[in-house]
């Protein structure tokens, strides 16, 4: 079983307060590590500084120790999603889409197929910004489903998704642990789906 | 890293950056009408007589192209930041001055571009004798890209701050001022009947510089603002 991420004693501040130190944790091929702690604990924070959004105060991260090659390019097989869902509100959920992929450089890629998949056939042609806040969700979700990348670093994925969509990203989510794919993700909601590997590590604003 | 895939991402984030704004294209009218609008009043201010209007033309086109300019910036990364895109470019394996670059190159096409196209108009609303207009072209193809970066620059640095438009402008304006004096002298030179090349060239070099080491100054502010 390869280790996918090997966190040592990360440490983070915000507006002089600490939220997180010494924070340690390795996460195998197959592991599900869910993030739990209150509003403003520090769990987007410690997403964020995982990929480099955030500047860190001490400690290393090391993608893919066990494998060079992916170590060296951790970008391209490490998928980050944050609150934020990237998509262009004046563009068509099929234009997000496609440009979705491309940007992660794939050229040929089944739009509609995609969008059948998260359940948007039908509204393709629609703007972005007329969507509800769960349907533009799904489209930036729809990068799932192509991803090859085996480290997935998801903050509140399930946000605005109704309980059908819970449900598929779950699904999609054990597909990927199958695969031999690891996932961090932050929730409020328990997982109604129980991975073989599951860690909890719990954010406390300053205490671990 | 391989180049394909740099060319990849490069292709879908100009090409979402162009249908994005043709979505809304009253942010690409707004900036030429307002070029447009200024140099129209001019006469009306100064009086029609060729002989002021004509030596001022050329830099009342280029001031008005400098605000303009201002006008649009604090948009070039607004919505990309609010939406999340400016946060899922910086973890792009692509380098991200490439992508900056990909930036900057359609904010010129369609802020640059057009007022090339629209300089002979002006030209004639502000009786610039023929003699300067192939300069004053000459000067605004070669110079507003350094408008396109140098905006760039800074609408990247101020994304973050909510409010930025006035700084923003209290930012950029002195680093402009070059590009003014050497483009209006450009002009000037050429209705005297002097050479005007070596100020179209040296703004062309200027323009090279600014274009290759911009994206770098971009990627930069675009880090330090998602942080």
């Amino acid at each position: 079983m390869s280790t996918l991420l090997d966190v040592k004693q990360l440490a983070s501040q915000r507006a002089g307060r600490t939220l997180f130190a010494d924070l340690s944790f390795t996460l195998q091929a197959g592991a599900v590590l869910h993030i739990e702690g209150e509003n403003g604990a520090g769990k987007s924070t410690l997403l964020r500084s995982l990929v480099g959004l955030v500047e860190l105060q001490a400690g290393t991260i090391q993608f893919f120790p066990s494998e060079i090659e992916l170590a060296q390019e951790w970008r391209q097989h490490t998928l980050f999603m944050g609150h934020k869902s990237a998509v262009k509100a004046e563009l068509t959920a099929l234009e997000n889409v496609a440009l979705q992929a491309q940007l992660s450089g794939l050229t040929q890629v089944d739009a509609w197929q995609l969008l059948e998949t998260v359940g948007l056939l039908g509204l393709e042609d629609l703007p972005a910004g007329q969507l509800s806040a769960g349907q533009q969700r799904r489209i930036a979700l729809t990068r799932l489903w192509y991803s090859q990348a085996p480290l997935w670093i998801l903050d509140e994925p399930f946000t605005a998704l109704d309980t059908r969509g819970i449900d598929l990203l779950q699904q999609r989510f054990a597909q990927h642990i199958e695969a031999g794919g690891a996932i961090i993700l932050t929730s409020h909601q328990a997982l109604t789906w129980q991975p073989e590997q599951l860690q909890r590590l719990r954010i406390q604003g300053g205490d671990l | 890293m391989n180049r394909a895939s740099s060319w990849t991402a490069l292709t879908a984030i100009m090409k979402r950056d162009l249908m994005v704004v043709m979505r809304r294209r009253s942010d690409i009218l707004n900036p030429l009408l307002f070029v447009l609008v200024v140099v129209s009043l001019f006469p009306l201010a100064v009086g029609p007589g060729p002989d002021i209007l004509g030596r001022i033309a050329a830099g009342v086109i280029w001031v008005a192209a400098l605000l303009s300019a201002l006008l649009g910036s604090e948009r070039l990364f607004r919505e990309d930041y609010l939406d999340g895109t400016l946060e899922q470019l910086t973890l792009q394996p692509q380098p991200l001055p490439l992508l900056s670059f990909g930036k900057i190159a359609v904010h010129w096409l369609l802020s640059g571009l057009p007022l090339v196209i629209l300089a002979p108009l002006c030209a004639l609303l502000l009786k610039l004798p023929l003699a300067g207009w192939g300069t004053l072209m000459a000067t605004l193809l070669v110079g507003t890209p350094i408008l396109s970066a140098i905006t760039a620059i800074g609408a990247a640095l101020t994304v973050s701050l909510g409010r930025g438009g006035a700084l923003l402008s209290l930012l950029l304006l002195p680093l402009f001022i070059p590009l003014l004096i050497f483009a209006s002298g450009a002009v000037e030179a050429a209705l005297v009947g002097t050479a005007a090349w070596p100020q179209v060239l040296l703004l062309a070099g200027l323009s090279l510089l600014t274009l290759l080491l911009a994206p770098f100054a971009v990627a930069a502010s675009i880090r330090v603002s998602v942080n």
